[in-house]
């Protein structure tokens, strides 16, 4: 048998696991993992500027791939800098596997330099994690790692890792297992029979049906199944913002986003349906808004969810299903056809006329300011059309987020990155940075607010090191635009500490002083041409500045402790 | 409602914070809390006291089923079952009132294991119900010292909690 060194074991059993990129920074403990790095040419090391920008990079390239990204960061500092990324992955359900280095075993619990207990401080943040103890056992924990990471439902797995375990002098015999199991982890598969029939027969009998789907439709890799399923049923559906993209935004039966954020029409459809098909949801309360009672108070709720604790845990479910979404919804496909019961079409046809109505409402018209001021939605519809909405697009966390949400109607999975769960300031960029890496020859935007952008910016030098051509399209209203939205309507317009403008960097020579191309847009009247003339910018990294117009709010928003059908559709309307 | 929950789980260290970690973290409370190896070296069960309703309880065990470590576990108030505590208590009593201790250590079938000066030393076990009705018949005054190992417990008959 092979011999290697612990620290060789750690990255032959990455290359093993099918692994080709990962994302990390070094430092003392983990110098010896490094060196095993540097020896080999299997596995693709890229150094970020900041440990939270690996944790994201990683996550992105997860998200856009399915695959679990890598992160590899040394102890104390380098450990703790990558918890906000592994609480934005653990919040979204995302699988990364995090390798930490640590001080060497003789020395934890010393206080040593660069010490901390990171299986401890990542605990409330990770699905499982590890300490090596021998370095023996260093590709079974590497293995355990991956399939808790990427089975179940997904999320991070931290593997810490004290220096003498890796130490290049001690060679022991390597071997990767080939399977894996776990008494104590069992995932699982498909659904329950009787409680699908239930949930089919419910759904056969509707009259007023709304489909509801999230994240875990994209993370399951439902994203087929439930096209078919949506199109056999001819019902309206509506995507949480972890769920855009897994049916396609540019199909009739597709009412937007639903939620705060979301559209008239779909939270108006979730209030008044009588049958609600939850799938891979959570029942947010981003999306129940902070009163769940008044939640849908005539449906009953039907739950897919692979998650057995997500079940129940807000909204009680009529007829929970516990199961992977793909198996799950093609059961019910099954039960469908060959069910006695049809569609009741009358029903449905009256349904639509009614969410047609809502639909009339065009709660998401952007009506142009006519001074030649940019409005915020129109930038994002001009990168839509740019891009014919084939791009993978990440973002950070605020109002450009919904807009980006509301805006570039995605038709397809794993397009449309974003920290929706934990609300991750500075976790667009790195992401992008991640889905470039995993698509060389795709358009990567990342569509972010000048605030988020300076929480990462950073990263501006890994992109010239690797030639990273993403672009970057920043919303930039001088502001912290959703806090200043916020305090606008409940706190008399104080805008406490939420503005800046004096203070701001010309973004454009700021990314000329790292090498790239930066261009600056202020009319209306300019922006589709300097819009298309960054993105014919193939080779380049280009940060497209747009100066948008302050103080434009996202709309619609829903109205605190109401129930869905209660938003401000506007300044100065509201349902 | 008061429930005791009982979990078979992984030998490992890090374990047994994990479980005390979803507590604090999802804001569940721990009454009482019991770990130790079983018969299976690779195992130990944790026993633990909680309250809330049935909605919470669910949540609790469904929460605690995913923790990577917990291999198996069940609510033992769902069914019939024994609980017990062990209690040591330390009571002072001299004079007539010594007389007065004894009476009552007989009364609740508890067992004086240590006596040095006038300090009694008690061993109680029951439900944990009955060692506080001790602890309440005793009085305040003469108590110095209680130490609880906190409930744990089986279910009746041919169920049990084993792999």
């Amino acid at each position: 048998m092979e011999q290697l060194s612990g620290g060789e074991m750690l990255i032959r059993a990455l290359h093993d696991e099918g692994v080709e990129i990962i994302f990390g920074y070094p430092g003392g403990a983990v110098l010896h993992i490094y060196d095993a790095i540097f020896r080999q040419d299997k596995v693709e090391h890229i150094l970020v500027r900041h440990e939270q920008a690996a944790t994201h990079a990683a996550d992105g390239y997860a998200r856009s791939t399915g695959k679990a990204g890598v992160i590899l960061v040394t102890s104390g500092p380098g450990a703790t800098n990558a918890i906000t990324g592994i609480a934005t992955a653990y919040m979204d359900s995302i699988p990364i596997v995090v390798i930490s280095g640590q001080v060497e075993s003789r020395m934890i619990g010393s206080d040593g330099f660069q010490e901390t207990d990171m299986v401890g401080v990542s605990r409330p943040v990770v699905k499982h994690s590890f300490m090596v103890r021998n370095a023996a056992d260093i590709p079974l924990i590497v293995k355990k790692a991956f399939h808790i990471a990427t089975t179940g439902r997904p999320g991070p797995v931290v593997i810490d890792v004290p220096k003498d375990a890796t130490d290049p002098k001690i060679k022991l015999p390597y071997e990767y297992p080939a399977e894996i199991k776990l008494r104590s982890y069992q995932v699982p598969g498909k659904g329950h029979t009787g409680q699908i029939k239930k949930a089919v027969e419910a759904l056969l009998s509707a009259k007023r049906p709304m489909i509801y789907t999230g994240g875990g439709v994209i993370q399951g890799n439902g994203s087929e199944q439930l096209i078919k399923l949506t199109q056999k049923l001819g019902f309206p559906i509506t995507n949480t913002l972890m769920g855009l993209g897994a049916y396609p935004a540019s199909n009739k039966q597709f009412l937007g986003m639903l939620g705060m954020h979301g559209t008239y029409e779909a939270n108006m459809a979730m209030h008044y349906c009588d049958v609600l098909l939850g799938i891979g949801v959570r029942f947010d309360d981003r999306v129940t808004n902070s009163d769940a009672s008044k939640f849908c108070p005539d449906a009953i709720i039907l739950h897919i969810d692979i998650d057995p604790a997500s079940i129940s845990k807000v909204v009680p479910a009529d007829v929970p299903i516990v199961g992977a979404v793909a198996p799950v919804l093609d059961e019910m496909m099954d039960l469908i056809n060959n069910s006695a019961n049809k569609v009741d079409k009358q029903a449905l046809e009256i349904w639509w006329k009614q969410i047609g109505q809502w639909r009339d409402k065009a709660c998401l018209a952007v009506t142009p300011s006519g001074d030649g001021t940019i409005k915020p939605q129109q930038v994002v519809q001009a990168v839509f059309e740019i891009t014919k909405g084939e791009a993978y697009v990440s973002s950070d966390v605020g109002q450009h987020q919904m807009f980006a949400a509301q805006y570039y109607g995605f038709d397809k999975p794993r397009r449309w990155l974003n920290s929706g769960g934990l609300g991750t300031m500075g976790y667009g960029f790195p992401a992008a940075i991640g889905a470039q890496f995993a698509y060389p020859d795709a358009v990567c935007v990342c569509i972010t607010g000048e605030g988020s952008f300076m929480m990462n910016q950073q990263e501006l030098a890994t992109c010239m090191q690797y030639k990273l051509p993403i672009k970057i399209v920043c919303l930039n209203n001088r502001a912290l635009g959703m806090v200043k939205q916020w305090q606008d309507m409940q706190y008399g317009g104080r805008h406490s500490h939420s503005t800046y403008a004096e203070s701001l960097p010309d973004f454009a020579k700021l990314v000329e002083a790292y090498g790239h191309v930066g261009i600056k847009i202020e009319k209306y009247g300019e922006l589709n041409d300097k819009m298309k003339e960054a993105f014919a910018l193939k080779d380049n990294l280009v940060f497209v500045d747009v100066l948008v117009d302050p103080d434009e709010h996202v709309y619609p928003m829903a109205v605190k402790g109401g129930a869905m059908k209660d938003m401000f559709l506007s300044k100065s309307e509201r349902t | 409602m008061r429930h005791i929950i009982s979990v078979l789980m992984e030998n490992e260290p890090g374990a047994l914070s994990r479980v005390v970690g979803l507590f604090s973290q999802r804001n569940y409370n721990i009454d009482s809390l019991t770990v130790a190896p079983t018969e299976d070296e690779s195992l130990s069960r944790l026993t633990l006291t909680t309250r809330g309703d049935n909605a919470r309880i669910e949540q609790i065990t469904k929460h605690l089923n995913k923790i990577v470590d917990v291999v198996k576990l069940v609510d033992l108030t769902e069914g019939a079952h024994i609980e017990r505590e062990l209690m040591l208590i330390k009571v002072k009593a001299s004079g007539a009132h010594r007389a007065e201790v004894k009476r009552t250590v007989d009364i609740f079938r508890g067992q004086v294991v240590d006596l040095t000066g006038n300090v009694f030393t008690i061993q109680l076990t029951g439900a944990g119900e009955k060692l506080d009705a001790f602890i309440l018949t005793l009085g305040d005054n003469v108590v110095l010292e209680v130490a609880r190992t906190g409930v744990s417990g089986v279910s009746r008959g041919e169920k049990t909690l084993a792999l």
